[in-house]
């Protein structure tokens, strides 16, 4: 990378954050010789004794921006590991009352594959369609639950489109019919109220470096009133309470319960900011033609927005706009050029779901960051466009629908 | 102002490898899965960091794949192999083996895979016989023994077991957690499939290690939802973490002799002024074993009490296995041995680690004089 290069705006906050540098600090503080290095399953010394302490501190931040009791939480290495254990830790437990598992397609990979993997076990899985909005049709997933369900799982804030959906409803029907309940909180936490004494969600995951903690550390809510047992995925020393070995990683620990304290403190008026600049950068686009927004903005993060620019080639799009760091797609998933699997389920024909982008802002971001953004999309998108035969044939007021296309 | 000595339960983090994380916890944050700059910038950072912990064991890059630890490296090892291996495969382990070998074996036998459990003699040392009969039962498809054991510091011949086990057609996996930056590890010559590995043993961070695989080795993952890992692993990457297990590694490519000569002789002092006191016992001493592991036992004085003495004085040493250090009973590795569930009991670990000065190891012998005596002297009076 030359130096004449400007480093990009970064609008990816949905792919990852920076560590806020409160949360930096605290954990280079448990790194070295003269910090809290030591094993906290180490009952024998001060060192092992201080890094526990210090464990238990991050456990409380951690409950306390969910209204949980810190008992409830269970370390892991991040989301994927958390929700990996949440719905092989409940199928595997539970496989005697059932083995069916309803979950909907705009999920994370790391839930659709871990159910793929369960299907492949001999589970039955169910995968519900979303409306157009983004959003479960309550009556759809009701009508979905059989006597051998087990377990529904339903994310709280999708990744890409940034819809919320509503858990509290979606646990009331599960605890109703006696269904346990997990929820994929990787991308609520920290951004919209959690009240878990409220809402009747049994598991739930969390991950830390979407809320400006570290990579590599996560964490697993297990309900203890009425308790949930899951099967341990990770099997060893027998650290948290037997749910899963491995000794803890006392500055990731403490990463994350910083990360979370903040949250908690900043959620409302971060929450506030964003909205602002979120809508300040749709404002930037509302008078462009043939743009659809992906997801109810109604029920929707204040950070994200996932737009599609049609007549715009998506791979054309993406290396046209190298100035802002944005993504086409879940990050977990951009290797490959399939369209988003979400943006499809959410109605969106191929062309239009290939050519969306989701931007999505974040703490450090700024209206300079903002204004630039839309400048440069308006700019690249224009270009593109004079470049499309397609955008000419709609300017010319053909309708695209009714043309006959030769086959390659 | 504690010493600390208990280098087999974690390490500090090397300033140079703090140094290295750094800039990845405070800026370079991209998800190395993102196409742009900031994902790329990780996933070379990653990519070089996998280079450093490849070379360190001689193997190709692509054969290292990242995990949470050692812990996750060896349940990844086990389940991930006997879960694509013949249905009714049987799985062999030693009976020393570290919790995170064992309870996965326990769980997979639960599941319904014949387990068999080689035995070790009074040294701590595999017993090749029974190794052998072990693997050779019909449809074993792994075996695991460890390089070198956390508790005694007792080093296995693996290149041998392996090479019996390779004979009855049996794969080896070998958790090297606690020998990697001890001892010259050599991954071919070894013989083995998979190896476990951990950052924190090696003043590296907490939270991130590796299981290193022989080319074609078939592995069903454990954590599926993206295909990092090259499938094996799934979940974006703890970047600062690996970078910080790869600056380790690369730190443990040179001085290694000095680093045991300089345990060594530690160990030696305090072994010296061990083996003067009665009552004392020290196992394994006959077997080559880490040079920086002492582990002893001290006839009639339960460990836990004298751990607590040794704290008091501001020594931090443990009774084995910080694992399993909370539960009170005594050390399989011990009882494996033939030990009397007794003197298991009394059992101390020192471990000593690169930084140990001779003062320090001078206040710690000063202190074990003093207080098994007390202790011994209390007993006595009991009499």
């Amino acid at each position: 990378m030359s130096k004449s290069e400007r480093v990009p705006v970064y609008l990816d906050y949905a792919a990852t954050t920076p560590a806020d540098p409160r949360v930096a600090e605290k954990m280079m503080a448990c790194l070295t010789m003269d910090g809290d290095f030591g094993n906290p399953a180490s009952r024998s010394h001060i060192f092992g004794w201080k890094a526990d302490e210090d464990v238990k501190i991050a456990r409380g931040h951690v409950a306390a921006l969910v209204n949980a009791d810190p008992r409830e939480i269970v370390w892991t290495s991040g989301a994927t590991e958390s929700d990996n254990l949440a719905i092989k830790g409940v199928a595997h437990f539970y496989r005697k009352k059932g083995k069916h598992i309803i979950t909907c397609k705009t999920e994370h990979k790391a839930v659709l594959d871990t159910c793929r993997q369960l299907e492949r076990e001999g589970y039955e899985v169910t995968y519900l369609d979303v409306e157009s909005s983004g959003l479960i049709n309550m009556k759809v997933l009701e009508e979905a639950i059989r006597e051998d369900t087990i377990l529904i799982s339903i994310m709280h804030v999708n990744n890409e489109t940034g819809v919320v959906q509503d858990i509290a409803a979606i646990g009331e029907l599960a605890r109703s019919r006696g269904v346990i309940f997990h929820c994929d909180a990787a991308q609520s936490a920290g951004k919209i109220e959690i009240d878990l004494e409220k809402m009747k969600v049994d598991l739930m995951s969390f991950s830390a470096h979407k809320i400006y903690g570290p990579k590599g550390i996560g964490a697993l809510y297990v309900r203890r009133k009425p308790r949930i047992r899951i099967e341990a995925q990770m099997h060893g020393g027998g650290h948290e309470r037997g749910m899963r070995s491995g000794t803890l990683a006392v500055h990731q620990i403490v990463g994350m319960g910083e990360a979370f304290r903040i949250a908690k403190e900043e959620m409302a008026a971060e929450s506030a900011r964003l909205l602002a600049l979120r809508e300040r950068l749709m404002n930037g686009f509302s008078d462009m033609e043939e743009i659809y927004v992906n997801g109810d903005l109604s029920h929707h993060v204040a950070g994200v927005l996932n737009i599609s620019f049609n007549f715009v080639e998506g791979e054309s799009l993406i290396m046209a706009l190298k100035d802002i760091a944005v993504s086409s797609g879940s990050a977990c998933t951009s290797a490959s050029l399939e369209p988003s699997y979400v943006l499809r389920a959410l109605g969106r024909e191929d062309e239009l779901a290939h050519s969306s982008i989701r931007f999505s802002l974040g703490r450090f971001t700024t209206e300079a960051d903002v204004d630039y953004t839309i400048e440069l999309v308006r700019k690249k998108v224009e270009k593109l466009r004079e470049l499309s035969p397609l955008w000419e044939m709609y300017k010319d007021g053909v309708d695209l629908s009714k043309v006959q296309w030769a086959a390659h | 102002m504690s010493i600390y000595l208990d280098h087999n339960a974690t390490t500090p983090v090397d300033d140079r490898v703090v140094d290295a994380m750094l800039p990845y916890l405070k800026g370079g944050y991209g998800n190395p899965s993102s196409g742009h700059r900031f994902g790329r910038e990780s996933q070379q950072a990653i990519q070089c960091a996998r280079e450093r912990v490849a070379a360190l064991i001689g193997v190709q890059p692509a054969q290292v794949v990242f995990t949470s630890g050692g812990t996750e490296a060896n349940n990844l090892a086990l389940k991930g192999v006997m879960a694509l291996a013949d249905e009714n495969s049987g799985l062999v382990v030693s009976a020393i083996e570290h919790s995170s070998v064992l309870q996965p074996a326990t769980a997979l036998q639960a599941a319904g895979c014949p387990l068999a459990v080689a035995g070790v003699d009074s040294d701590g040392k595999v017993k090749s016989d029974a190794f052998e009969q072990a693997v050779s039962k019909k449809n074993v498809a792994l075996a695991s023994v460890m390089l070198a054991n956390n508790e005694t510091g007792v080093v296995q011949d693996i290149a041998q077991l392996s090479e019996v086990a390779r004979r009855h057609g049996v794969r080896m996996h070998t958790d090297a957690v606690q020998a990697l930056g001890k001892l010259d590890i050599d991954f071919s010559a070894l013989g083995v499939a998979a190896m476990s590995l951990s950052a924190h043993k090696i003043y590296g961070p907490k939270g991130v290690g590796a299981l290193v695989v022989e080319k074609g080795l078939r592995l069903q993952p454990m954590l599926h939802g993206g295909v990092h890992e090259a499938g094996l692993r799934a979940g974006t990457e703890n970047v600062a973490g690996i970078v910080g297990f790869g600056m380790a590694a690369e730190l443990m490519q040179s001085g290694l002799i000095q680093r045991t000569d300089h345990c060594e002789r530690l160990r030696q002092r305090v072994e010296q002024a061990l083996l003067k006191m009665a009552h004392v016992v020290v196992f394994s001493r006959q077997v080559t074993r880490l040079s920086n592991t002492l582990f002893f036992a001290v006839k009639g004085i339960e460990g836990a009490t004298l751990l607590m003495s040794l704290d008091r004085d501001g020594i931090a040493v443990s009774s084995g296995s910080a694992c399993t250090s909370g539960s009170g009973k005594p050390s399989h590795v011990l009882l494996a041995m033939g030990v009397e569930e007794g003197l298991a009991h009394g059992a101390i670990r020192v471990s000593f680690g690169s930084r140990n000065t001779v003062e320090e190891v001078d206040l710690l012998i000063s202190s074990l004089q003093r207080q098994i005596k007390s202790l011994l002297k209390l007993n006595s009076g009991w009499a």
